[in-house]
């Protein structure tokens, strides 16, 4: 894999001319798993898009390894920078190859079929999904888990070196969601992807990432390894919210107890 | 994994069977009509053996239109492929939305008030009629939350038609030469095409075809939503811009020749996909296949049941279309629940 490096100088972002991320600067450590936080509207999906090139940012840039964005070609993009927003669309009775084949556009070309290499990037990305056996069914068939795999195994064969995902664990049952984020996890360790997803679990956050962007108002608050910056202070900054935190007991991260007021009534 | 190609099996019997459709329907539409006439005949007209004269002119009579057949047939599937794709919605197709009806709105007009009188003239009014009541149509079915839904188009879809209809009436009825032209134009009529009506169309149907080849694979990308598209490396807007234009120009130019023809757009890739699932690749060209034959088709049945006249085969596909069209729309309101 080859190292590449994503930042942000002066990004300003939002909607339809609505500023929500205001002068932002940050630097996506390559080959690690970041997980950006914070409460809900405090920006955290804008700067996801912003950094996966779905929203064009109103002011400052994106940079991938110097150059902005907007300047490469947008399938030569698409062969660096993968990404899997929040619901995308599951066209009605597509096979889960068909579907998982589709992230091989931006290596095809008009009139040619699937070449060797796409039909390899297919294969080995069904594999780390460990969906081979779903290969033939129809994708509405399938459970959410099931259904968020394939969509992952999309993006993995897109062979990107950098993978964008938002909220990728939302809908799905606990079992489910640790299940893809130990996958994630292992994609990173084994193909050294460089990971950055968007998630509300600040645990499940604490423990699978290595570098944490904490934001408040379009503003990053503090970012680190988790160890180093989740807090009592943190989480009451950026959650308003008090909590006590423990280490977790069997991977040893920090563990976040949410306190309410309920508990001053015990 | 092994390596498969998109024909498979049940793809391949499609393909066989439309294949065959056409062929069939070709061999009626030059044998059938009011006209009886041999086999010879029919032979001697294609240059193989000798018949009665006049009878093997009756039969070189039918061919351009059969040809026209086939073309319409095709660009009107392709035209309500390529809908259905850009709208994301299954039951989108020329006729339906309106945009048949713009088109033969702005023909009456040019005739009425223009006094045009060549094809290649209405077709740059049909052209135009039909984009902006595309236009409207979709932009009038996104208003409200949730976006341009089934339903929703459909809806502003009957409106835009309804209205365009009676002001294509309005046009007409005053005018009696207009509307002796124009009567049988206005339900869809194949029967008048000659070959240098073909040969003034044929510009833009193979604009419209060659963009559908090239279309193809970005719509499959498109189909998993616009963020998905825009991660693979698609231009989404480039894209629904050039879909959106080739279906218009598909359905106007067979619109400016033969009329509005209804629910060949709607019926055939609907039917295709049953059987070849959500793959443009496929959808498109087996689509064109498909309403070829059945365009061809039903214009034999029209002069079959209209027989000793003809019935349009406008008329003839309205009566197959419905059906499916109610079908159609209970099975998307189902799943949308």
């Amino acid at each position: 894999m080859n190292e590449h490096v994503i930042k942000t100088e002066n990004l300003k972002a939002g909607y339809d001319g609505r500023i929500i991320i205001d002068d932002l600067n940050i630097t996506i450590p390559d080959g690690k798993v970041s997980v950006i936080l914070g409460a809900n509207g405090c920006g955290k999906s804008t700067l996801l898009k912003t950094c996966a090139r779905l929203l064009k940012p109103e002011g400052g840039s994106v940079l991938l390894d110097g150059k902005e964005l907007s300047k490469y070609p947008s399938k030569a993009l698409a062969r660096t920078l993968g990404l899997l927003p929040q619901s995308p669309t599951v066209p009605d009775g597509i096979r889960v190859t068909d579907l998982v084949s589709r992230g091989r556009f931006p290596y095809q070309k008009i009139m040619q079929g699937m070449s060797d290499a796409d039909f390899k990037a297919v294969s080995e990305a069904l594999s780390i999904m460990g969906i081979e056996s779903l290969a033939d069914k129809c994708v509405d068939e399938l459970s959410g888990g099931q259904r968020q795999r394939v969509w992952i195994a999309l993006a993995l064969a897109q062979e990107t070196d950098i993978l964008f995902l938002d909220e990728p664990t939302t809908y799905l049952d606990i079992a489910y969601q640790i299940e893809i984020l130990e996958l994630l996890v292992e994609l990173n360790r084994k193909k050294k992807t460089t990971i950055v997803m968007v998630l509300h679990d600040i645990n499940e956050a604490a423990r699978y990432a290595d570098h944490i962007f904490a934001m408040k108002n379009g503003k990053l608050v503090a970012e680190g390894a988790p160890k180093d910056i989740l807090t009592e202070d943190l989480i009451n900054e950026i959650y308003g919210m008090r909590c006590k935190v423990i280490e977790d007991p069997v991977y040893g991260t920090p563990y976040i107890i949410p306190i309410g007021k309920q508990a001053e009534q015990r | 994994m092994k390596q498969k190609t998109l024909f498979t099996g049940k793809i391949l019997i499609l393909f066989t069977a439309l294949i065959c459709l056409l062929a069939i329907s070709m061999f009626l539409s030059v044998t059938f009509g009011a006209k009886h006439v041999d086999l010879r005949s029919v032979l001697a007209a294609f240059k193989i053996g000798s018949g009665d004269p006049y009878e093997v002119s009756v039969v070189s009579a039918r061919v351009p239109r059969t040809a026209f057949g086939i073309i319409a047939g095709a660009a009107l599937a392709l035209s309500g492929a390529l809908m259905q794709a850009l709208t994301r919605n299954p039951i989108a197709d020329p006729s339906i939305l309106g945009v048949n009806t713009g088109a033969s709105f702005f023909v009456v007009c040019g005739i009425s008030f223009l006094h045009i009188s060549t094809n290649s003239q209405y077709i740059w009014l049909a052209f135009i009629g039909a984009s902006l009541t595309a236009v409207c149509v979709y932009g009038l079915a996104s208003i409200g939350g949730g976006g341009a839904t089934a339903i929703k188009l459909a809806l502003a879809g009957a409106a835009a038609s309804t209205a365009l209809q009676s002001l294509v009436n309005t046009v007409m009825l005053p005018n009696n030469q207009v509307m002796d032209s124009f009567r049988f134009w206005q339900t869809g009529n194949i029967g008048g095409a000659t070959w240098s009506d073909i040969i003034s169309l044929a510009p833009f149907l193979i604009i419209g075809f060659i963009c559908c080849i090239f279309l193809a694979p970005s719509l499959n990308a498109l189909a998993l939503g616009d963020d998905v598209a825009t991660g693979l490396g698609l231009n989404v807007k480039l894209i629904r811009l050039v879909s959106a234009f080739a279906g218009v120009l598909l359905c106007a130019s067979t619109t400016a020749l033969a009329g509005p023809i209804g629910f060949i757009g709607l019926m055939i890739p609907h039917f295709v996909r049953l059987i070849t699932g959500p793959d443009m690749r496929l959808v498109l060209p087996l689509s064109a296949l498909g309403g070829a034959g059945l365009l061809v088709f039903a214009d034999v049945l029209g002069r079959v049941l209209g027989s000793p006249s003809e019935l349009e085969v406008g008329i003839v596909t309205a009566l197959l279309g419905a059906p499916v069209f109610v079908f159609i729309v209970r099975k998307v309101k189902v799943s949308a629940l």
